[in-house]
């Protein structure tokens, strides 16, 4: 028996929603297991990227800890995905890069309606932001996208049955949607 | 006069006047496009429905019909060049389309769907632009405007007023409103206006009216603007 190919995924700054799609592929989640296995990703809880095939990463870049834990699935998988579109385009959390990191510190921690015990959270522990989120291909090669909030369950399915399969990849148009 | 030019070897008929993109739209072929509209002047800003004549690159919203011709409409390089043009429309503007209510209906998405447009190529520029709300009725976000001047022409040839004008070069190229205030409700724009109606992507919207339609009805969920924009073009003719 030849071995399973080594599948990694992540969420840097998404909300899981990708994630929740790709568990949509419902019962194939068991013939995909046949085949392929997962290594670091939240259904496994494995904490860091050993080598792997394919990496899926859910999300742009956000903060300190997103650079590092992209830059670990790059150097560790052989194919590193864009899924969705907030790793494409940053999506909706770009929508903050209208307005300056200080400002929205302040008005989610200080000024905003609500705010008890007003202080801007400053925990070593914390990673750092960065002034704009960005989509994952400025700051690492990516090899595929597959665009969508989130991408349908079948968009992964094609995707991956074909990286199986060793076909080259490809989405019909009924597959490629930007919402 | 009439003649007949060839677009990637069929052979098609023009009459006199013709552009390039009227005689392929006539004759059921579609040459991508967002600047262009059936019934309005060219304006041949967007370069999308850029082809080779004779050889010559040329939009082929602007360019005459002329017999003879050998036109290449669907290359790869031409694809390819097509796919990078509307790349760059999206990370020159700020086009985040799960927060857009023109999402389904939007003909820049369209198109970048119907050049099977995966990703965004470039560095995105994130630049800081307006929203005008004060309108009663009309919503204008400069977030998504691609300057194509559809809205300008409306309002000069369909709607007899100046409501609208592109200042500016470069990265400051801007779409103003003509109004003491520089906002839409101080214009003389009504909400029956063409140029109200007529932006391809979620720049000037309808209040009121987004996400009317369910998803899996919308405009480009199942029909791609290839064969929506021929269908409209055609009713355009009768």
């Amino acid at each position: 028996m030849t071995a399973k190919i080594k599948v990694a995924t992540t969420s840097l700054a998404g909300c899981f929603g990708c994630h929740m799609s790709f568990l949509d592929i419902d019962e194939r989640l068991v013939a995909l297991t046949d085949v392929a296995e997962f290594d670091r990703s939240p259904l496994t809880d494995i904490e860091h990227c050993g080598p792997c095939d394919i990496g899926l990463i859910e999300g742009g870049v956000c903060n300190s800890e997103n650079v590092h834990v992209l830059r670990e699935f790059r150097k560790n998988c052989k194919i590193l995905v864009a899924v969705g579109a907030c790793a494409i385009n940053g999506g909706l959390p770009a929508m903050r890069n209208a307005i300056s990191l200080e400002d929205c510190l302040l008005e989610a921690y200080r000024d905003g309606i609500g705010v008890d015990n007003a202080q801007i959270p400053s925990d070593p522990e914390l990673p750092l932001l960065l002034d704009k989120v960005r989509p994952i291909h400025e700051v690492v090669k990516v090899d595929y996208f597959l665009p969508g909030c989130p991408p349908s369950a079948d968009v992964f399915w094609a995707f991956l049955t074909a990286l199986v399969e060793g076909r080259e990849p490809g989405l019909p148009y009924e597959l490629v949607h930007y919402d | 006069m009439t003649g007949i030019l060839s677009i990637d070897g069929q052979t098609i008929p023009f009459e006199d006047g013709q552009t390039v993109i009227e005689a392929a739209s006539a004759a059921g072929v579609y040459i991508p496009h967002l600047c262009h509209k059936p019934g309005y002047t060219p304006h041949g800003s967007c370069k999308l429905c850029t082809v080779k004549v004779n050889g010559r690159n040329c939009s082929a919203c602007t360019f005459p019909a002329a017999d003879g011709q050998t036109v290449i409409n669907n290359s790869a390089e031409l694809q390819h060049d097509r796919r990078r043009i509307t790349q760059m429309l999206f990370v020159e503007g700020n086009h985040l389309c799960p927060s857009c209510e023109k999402t389904g209906h939007c003909d820049l998405q369209g198109v970048a769907y119907h050049l099977n447009m995966l990703d965004n190529h470039f560095p995105h520029f994130y630049p800081q632009r307006e929203v005008d709300a004060s309108h009663p009725d009309i919503l204008i976000d400069h977030n998504r405007c691609i300057f194509c001047n559809l809205c300008v022409r409306a309002s000069q040839q369909k709607d007899g007023k100046q409501v609208f004008a592109i200042a500016g070069r470069g990265i400051n190229k801007r779409l103003i409103v003509n109004s003491p205030s520089g906002k839409l409700k101080d214009s003389d724009i009504h909400v029956d206006d063409q140029a109200a109606h007529v932006c391809p992507t979620g720049a000037i919207l309808i209040k009121r009216t987004g996400y009317q339609v369910p998803i899996g009805q919308r405009r480009y969920d199942h029909q791609p603007i290839s064969e929506v924009a021929l269908a409209e073009a055609g009713s355009h003719d009768r």
